[in-house]
């Protein structure tokens, strides 16, 4: 099997799973549990000057039967004394010497910030998080989230830490920014060894329709929370992507966001993270969700001839392209195989109502599809009408039968143009303008 | 004796409404004879607005709650649901029994009485699942309606001829009550034509919908058949539903002849009664039973014993005329051989009602099997004014048809009354679709074949 070690910042690991600084990582009795369960490394909970927390903290996202879709959290830093935490990362390393082991930090005068780091490095941790992305009550405080959205309080915090930090540091990024790419570059211009992202969202899940109280409910009202779980995946996959894409960063990824599995996992590396972060899927399920996560990578890897996940690292990212780069001449075109089509028809009410409106409703003896699954007498089955259709996706995404829609490509144009060469060929006269859709 | 199927609880019903997939112009709705919006009601179920799926499914069918737990839902909703093809189908049924039971059990009303009536009246003759399914629908279109039954109690075979661990009486009964509350009037125990003339209702009536079912269970017309130990298996069905169960008299070695779906539920009733030995035996070979394959199979697991290609010759008798057994022939080996038993239920069919019709309406149509011949889109007959549905015209379906034909006849009893073009609930889920605009199943219901 693939050797799944990675080196991340100069922090050695035994596999890229790392649990993220949160509810999992505030005890040294979870983090054995972790690492005994497998995961390769740990950034612990937040520490800085111990806070007072509220009830209840978190609530969530249910989409029909399934719970815990989106999370949100208004938990604040490490309830516990720095005392209590750094002789818990003390013993935590000693008894887990090959793991990575990585304290989040917070804290606000630079005076603070080195008191902070020097403790850390005699607890001997093997890096640095700097927590500048807690999105609710720190923030207020001038701290977390407050420090990420401000690029040039980012840098000269970091350099603070730098001044006196021996070990890798890691600046954890907020989403709640317009541009990320600014953050990061900040954090590098600080002196930071690596970015890991995303911090939560800020978010409300639900709100009671009795009480007109969102969740979660404190004493009558609640707060903004900071949102996480599976919802979040996409919003994370760009900005780690967004980040891994920009040449003047360079800087290690460890990425965050709604990662749940192996295959979650293994899209953030190929976005260009070396390490992944996790901690609602554990807040769900338990520390033994690694076990497959590991598993499911190496065997993925073995199945593409991959030694190692750093061969994964970044693969995908250049075919992320702005949109004036993509080829205007690709055409494909939705194909119903209708030997497996059970005859929902929720393609054609998407196309028609939501879409372009080029999925007929026809008799199935005229059109000699005939009947089958779903398919009677005196009910109409979905036909694409090909020469209308615009090849946007939408029906193979609503149909519930896996393979039954595929998205053909057409031969058609085969010199590629994109719409920065179709401007170029415009303005020289040597193209005529593409017509408008009727 | 409790109802076979548990009800779903409220966490199983939302989650198995969730699966539904809201298919459009979904097939299920196709495949019920009354055309119930199936997805729309599911989904519903699936917002947490169970009421307002009860109202979807009895506006549909007023006997919704019956057909939840009577239906063959494998031949049709259930039977012709996508996710049945490669998983399980959505459980239609139990949905439906849920919603419906959520109002029953709350005492809520769905369906409203129409404030403004028509000055129409119209009669129906027979107060089962046909008579109630064309008076719950013409009521709601503001016509005065009165059903003439001639038992004690409304509802038909709902009320008293389906086995009991389908279905209680008291579902039946309290859809009765339903149909009351939206103005029908019920005169129990009139027999028409003898108590009144159907000529007297033709001309006090402006409709007539005749809904008379089937008549009594068919003799074998066999030697030794007539004496104590034998009766009709309907009989036997229905002394369940009228009296204390430890009173229905239950022999020790039970025979059930017949093939159909009253001989499957008598053998297993009389089973899951008590009866130490309960055996079917049926004429012809297992596959030309048209009992349904999994009401077969319940039977075989209730540990009934069932007998094929047997051919009754003879109920055998002892001195003192009790029943002691009958003697079959096997239908292709010639071999004879005797049964014992000491109660024989009959369930070859119920006789059909060509005398009473023709008592009735002396010019009514009726056909080779004694059934009055209808219009299938409309249920009308021959006579002017006259419509008919249910057994008495189909010659013994599911309850569903029978409230789909008294659906469609009190549709066209409104066109003809009021002489506007009868248009039957928009399916919500399927607005917009082409053909047919509404009522997709009322009109051709599509069945997948039982075996």
């Amino acid at each position: 099997m693939a050797d799944l070690s990675v080196t991340f910042a100069g922090i050695r690991s035994p596999n890229p799973f790392w649990l993220a600084s949160g509810p999992p990582t505030n005890t040294a009795y979870q983090a054995h549990r972790a690492f005994e369960a497998g995961w390769g490394g740990i950034v612990w909970k937040t520490i800085g000057d111990p806070t007072p927390n509220v009830a209840s903290r978190y609530s969530a996202l249910r989409l029909g039967t399934k719970r815990m879709v989106g999370f949100n959290n208004i938990e604040l830093i490490s309830d516990r004394s720095p005392e209590t935490n750094f002789r818990e990362l003390t013993e935590v390393k000693e008894r887990w010497p090959d793991r990575a082991l990585v304290a989040s930090l917070m804290a606000d005068t630079r005076e603070h910030w080195h008191e902070l780091i020097r403790r850390g490095e005699d607890s001997g941790v093997d890096g640095f998080e700097l927590n500048f992305g807690c999105p609710h009550g720190m923030c207020e405080r001038g701290m977390g989230s407050a420090v990420g959205q401000n690029p040039d309080v980012a840098e000269k915090i970091t350099n603070w830490v730098m001044e006196v930090a021996r070990k890798p540091v890691i600046v954890k990024l907020t989403p709640n920014i317009t541009d990320i790419v600014q953050a990061a570059r900040a954090a590098k211009r600080g002196g930071a060894n690596a970015i890991s992202l995303i911090n939560t969202i800020r978010s409300i899940t639900q709100v009671n329709l009795d009480s007109f109280v969102p969740e979660p409910y404190v004493d009558g009202a609640s707060t903004h929370g900071g949102y996480c779980g599976p919802a979040v995946k996409p919003i994370a996959l760009n900005m780690v992507q967004n980040c891994a894409q920009d040449t003047d960063l360079g800087l290690p990824i460890s990425g965050i966001g709604g990662i749940s599995d192996w295959r979650d996992a293994a899209e953030f590396i190929a976005l260009g993270a070396t390490t992944i972060q996790v901690c609602t899927a554990v807040m769900h399920h338990g520390f033994r969700i690694v076990e497959d996560m590991i598993e499911g990578l190496g065997t993925y890897l073995d199945g593409k001839s991959m030694k190692s996940p750093q061969v994964l690292v970044g693969r995908a990212v250049s075919s992320l392209r702005k949109w004036e780069d993509l080829n205007l001449n690709f055409k494909r075109v939705a194909h119903i195989d209708h030997e497996i089509c059970i005859g929902c028809n929720l393609c054609h009410i998407a196309c028609e109502d939501g879409a372009h409106q080029c999925i007929d409703l026809l008799d199935p003896e005229s059109t000699g599809i005939g009947y089958g699954p779903g398919r009677m007498k005196g009910k109409a089955v979905p036909v694409v009408r090909e020469d209308d259709c615009v090849g946007c996706n939408l029906c193979s995404l609503v149909c519930p039968v896996d393979n039954c829609i595929s998205m053909v490509e057409m031969s058609s144009n085969p010199t590629p143009m994109s719409w920065s060469q179709y401007q170029y060929l415009l303005s020289k006269g040597a193209i005529a303008p593409i017509p408008p859709h009727p | 004796m409790e109802e076979m199927t548990d009800p779903l609880s409220d966490q199983g019903a939302l989650a198995e409404s969730q699966r539904c997939l809201y298919c459009y112009d979904a097939p299920c709705i196709h495949a019920c004879p009354t055309g119930i919006d199936v997805p729309a009601f599911i989904k519903k179920i699936a917002n947490g607005e169970v009421a307002s799926a009860a109202k979807t499914i009895l506006t549909a069918n007023i006997l919704g709650a019956s057909c939840a737990r009577v239906c063959p839902t494998e031949v049709l909703c259930e039977g012709a649901c996508v996710l049945g093809h490669e998983y399980e189908p959505i459980p239609i049924g139990r949905l439906q029994r849920h919603a419906t039971d959520f109002i029953t059990k709350r005492g809520i009303s769905v369906l409203k009485k129409p404030t403004e009536t028509s000055g129409f009246r119209v009669a129906i003759i027979g107060g089962g699942p046909a008579g109630l399914g064309c008076a719950a629908d013409l009521a709601q279109l503001g016509h005065r309606v009165v059903i003439f039954e001639k038992e004690r109690d409304a509802g038909g075979l709902n009320t008293r001829g389906v086995a009991y661990y389908k279905m209680k009486p008291r579902v039946s009964l309290d859809e009765v009550r339903l149909v009351e509350s939206l103005g029908v009037e019920i005169r129990r125990e009139v027999n028409v034509g003898v108590d009144l003339s159907a000529g007297e209702l033709l001309s006090e009536y402006d409709a007539v919908f005749v809904a008379i079912g089937l008549g009594c269970g068919s003799r074998l017309n066999l030697p030794g058949e007539s004496g104590p130990g034998v009766r009709s298996a309907l009989d036997f069905i229905r002394d369940i539903h009228e009296m204390p169960l430890d009173e229905v008299a239950i022999g020790h070695s039970v025979l059930v002849i017949g093939g159909g779906n009253t001989a499957i539920d008598a053998v297993s009733q009389a089973k899951r009664l008590g009866a130490p030995s309960a055996t079917l035996a049926y004429r012809r070979k297992e596959e030309r039973m048209s009992a349904y394959a999994f009401e077969v199979s319940l039977a075989r697991a209730a540990d009934c014993r069932l007998l094929f290609q047997a051919k009754p010759l003879e109920v055998l008798r002892s001195a003192e005329g009790n029943l002691t057994g009958v003697k079959f022939v096997h239908e292709t080996n010639g071999k004879e051989w005797i049964e014992p038993c000491d109660q024989l239920l009959v369930a070859i069919g119920q006789n059909k009602q060509d005398h009473w019709l023709k008592s009735l309406f002396p010019t009514l149509e009726l056909n080779s099997q004694g059934c009055v011949i209808t219009d299938p889109l409309t249920s009308r007959t021959n006579l002017p004014k006259v419509f008919a549905g249910g057994d008495c015209a189909n010659g013994g379906k599911e309850v569903v048809n029978a409230v789909g034909e008294g659906k469609k006849a009190a549709l066209a009893i409104h066109q003809m009354l009021t002489g506007k073009t009868p248009i039957p609930t928009l399916q919500s889920s399927r607005r917009g679709i082409a053909r047919p605009p509404a009522g997709a199943g009322l009109w051709n219901p599509v069945r997948k074949p039982t075996h």
